[in-house]
């Protein structure tokens, strides 16, 4: 275990579309072990620079690093080893709709091991126990409801046992409960697998619920505002926006 | 680096003890839990499992899975299981895996169905299906009733995209393929009729062709191929994005809505186009005419405009209407019935397809045999 060593560290990172910036400097470092937030209002870009880091997007400027190994100025076949140490939970789960739940998880499986058949099966099983879905081994996703989706996305980000699991939204269009025992899952996760957890979301009760880091991006200031652990930039940091957005706005109504 | 090993042995008072040594990876050769299933079913048969990892090293999923296979394989026996040998981290993930049980009836079978079934089930579907096309046909004719007394929601600038996507852009093709077509109905008859000193007769082959015939067909099968897939994709896919079910939420008729205007634009554009498609195979038969028989244009264009009698050209025209309401039809009708997936969208385009040049040449059979009857 590594706990506490830096993992994943950007560096002036700028993200654009074209010649239209969205975010400029970005500085944070996400150590091992960390459930690392990447928060902010809606489009200031906190799922784009998702993409940056799983690597579906090259940034304008800047650089990831992962365990000290800079991944876009990698060649092409780094970043795919890189990648392979990547789970990544995305927002509607994002099954592959004609295979079954088993065949949707044994797929990495098939690709990157040279276990049999049988034994992939096997895997996916215990995957889907992990994330409370025992049984749904030969259901296709358009069968199982919309947690459950997000859950079996959860176990096929898994398959590989990744280093680094990212989560874009877990909790959106879940209900309260569901979310719950997705943060639960995801704590429960890192404690006992010492995965690096790192989740886009704008979720107060679950930001607060399971993050000991975290980077605030703005939208107007087009750069990130504070980074840290989120009760801490609640109580103590000195920018009111980002006091403003960890109380749900009611700061600006007590000044005003 | 420790060789991986997996061995039991009896600990006495009724208590087994099952040890991991070495990495427990997934995707190494790891060994068989067969032997310890195989232990736990005989005699004397043990009350408790200990687990012994004191050798372990590194592990991951490869472990867990060997566990539980391990645990499942106990409990089956009602032997009870002692997980407090385990790493902390993997007695949690075990935890984690038997914390939710699984849900009654969730497991699916494997069960084979007989040819009888088989055959059933696909009879049933079938006339399910024909049901269907029926019934969505009747809630066309209603629309159109409703379009005709200026009742249905529609928006026109949606409408004349239609005509535009249906029209003006399917002119390369149409060109395209008809030219081609022309061309090659002229050198067979320029073959064939110059045997008989009758070549200037294949301007008559090629017109009464294309007008009667094959510029309606061809041009119909175009259009299935390219717009008939169009409709049935986009439609199957606001279907899937639940855009549909919110017209329906609005109190906008989704027929109305999506599916009559992109079938009066087809039924409307499908004679226009036949009858530029006939133009085309004229051009391109004249072409080779002129290269390979010894007339002049004037000659080959007099023969031409003989060969073409108003009935002909009516008859092309009227099939080409038929032809267009039906493969709109089988577009639309595929899009409505889209399932919720991805892949649905494929299928009902695929069917799309399949149904329209289908229906096109069932029809163009029975238009025939028909138009032969009344002498046109």
């Amino acid at each position: 275990m590594k706990t506490g060593e830096a993992h994943i560290v950007v560096e002036d990172l700028t993200m654009a579309y074209g010649d239209f910036v969205i975010q400029r400097d970005l500085d944070f470092t996400v150590n091992h072990g960390d459930v690392f937030i990447i928060m902010g209002g809606s489009g200031c870009g906190k799922s784009t620079l998702l993409k940056i880091m799983i690597g579906l997007k090259s940034p304008a400027k800047g650089e990831v690093y992962f365990d000290g190994k800079p991944f876009w100025s990698s060649s092409i076949k780094e970043q795919e080893a890189m990648k392979r140490k990547f789970g990544t939970l995305f927002q509607s789960g994002a099954l592959w709709s004609s295979m079954t739940l088993s065949e949707n998880i044994g797929l990495a499986l098939t690709q990157y091991t040279s276990l049999s058949d049988a034994e992939i099966r096997e895997v996916a099983a215990y995957k889907l126990m992990l994330v409370g879905l025992a049984g749904f081994e030969d259901y296709y996703p358009n069968e199982i409801s919309g947690g459950m989706k997000k859950r079996a996305g959860l176990a096929r980000a898994m398959a590989l046992d990744p280093e680094i699991l990212f989560f874009d939204e877990p909790s959106a269009g879940l209900d309260p409960i569901s979310a719950k025992l997705l943060d639960d899952l995801i704590l429960e996760l890192r404690d006992s697998l010492g995965t690096t957890v790192v989740v886009v979301t704008h979720e107060l009760a679950s930001i607060f619920a399971i993050a000991n880091n975290s980077v605030f991006l703005d939208t107007d200031a087009r750069t990130q505002l504070a980074t840290g652990d989120p009760k801490e930039l609640r109580d103590h940091n000195s920018n009111p926006v980002v006091r403003n957005f960890l109380h749900r706005g009611k700061v600006e109504v007590q000044v005003a | 680096m420790s060789i991986t090993t997996l061995t039991y042995d009896d600990k006495g008072g009724g208590d087994l003890g099952i040890t991991f040594a070495g990495d427990w990876l997934l995707g190494q050769d790891l060994p068989s839990v067969d032997s310890i299933v195989d232990r736990l079913k005989q005699s004397p048969r043990p009350e408790r499992l200990v687990f012994i990892t004191d050798e372990l090293s590194n592990w991951n999923t490869g472990f867990i899975k060997a566990v539980i296979k391990i645990i499942h394989a106990a409990s089956s026996q009602g032997i009870v299981v002692d997980e407090t040998g385990l790493p902390e981290g993997a007695r949690r993930l075990v935890a984690l895996a038997f914390a939710v049980k699984e849900r009654e009836g969730a497991r699916r079978g494997h069960d084979e169905k007989g040819l009888l079934d088989q055959v059933g089930e696909a009879t049933l579907r079938t006339y399910e299906e024909q049901r269907n096309l029926l019934r969505f046909t009747g809630e066309l004719m209603l629309s159109l009733s409703r379009y005709l007394r200026g009742k249905a929601t529609y928006l026109r600038s949606d409408l004349v995209l239609y005509f535009q996507e249906a029209g003006a852009e399917a002119l390369p093709i149409v060109s395209l393929i008809s030219f081609l077509i022309g061309m090659i109905f002229a050198f067979v008859g320029v073959k064939q009729l110059s045997l008989f000193g009758a070549g200037i007769y294949t301007a008559d082959l090629v017109a009464v062709a294309m007008v009667r015939e094959m510029a309606a067909i061809m041009t119909a099968i175009i259009m299935a191929g390219r717009t008939g897939a169009a409709y049935a994709a986009q439609i199957g896919t606001m279907k899937v994005n639940e855009e549909v079910d919110a017209l329906s939420t609005l109190g906008v008729n989704p027929i109305d809505f999506l599916v009559t205007p992109r079938i009066i634009a087809l039924v409307v554009m499908m004679p226009l186009l036949t009858m530029y498609s006939s133009l085309m195979g004229i051009l391109g038969g004249t072409l080779v005419g002129l290269m390979m028989l010894d007339v002049s244009l004037v000659q080959y264009t007099q023969q031409t405009i003989s060969a073409v009698e108003m009935n002909s050209l009516l008859g092309g025209l009227f099939k080409s209407l038929v032809y267009g309401s039906l493969v709109a039809l089988a577009g639309c009708q595929q899009g409505m019935a889209c399932g919720s997936s991805a892949m649905a969208v494929g299928q009902s385009t695929t069917r799309a397809v399949v149904l329209g040049i289908v229906l096109i040449v069932v029809s163009a059979a029975i238009l025939t045999v028909i138009y032969i009857n009344l002498g046109i």
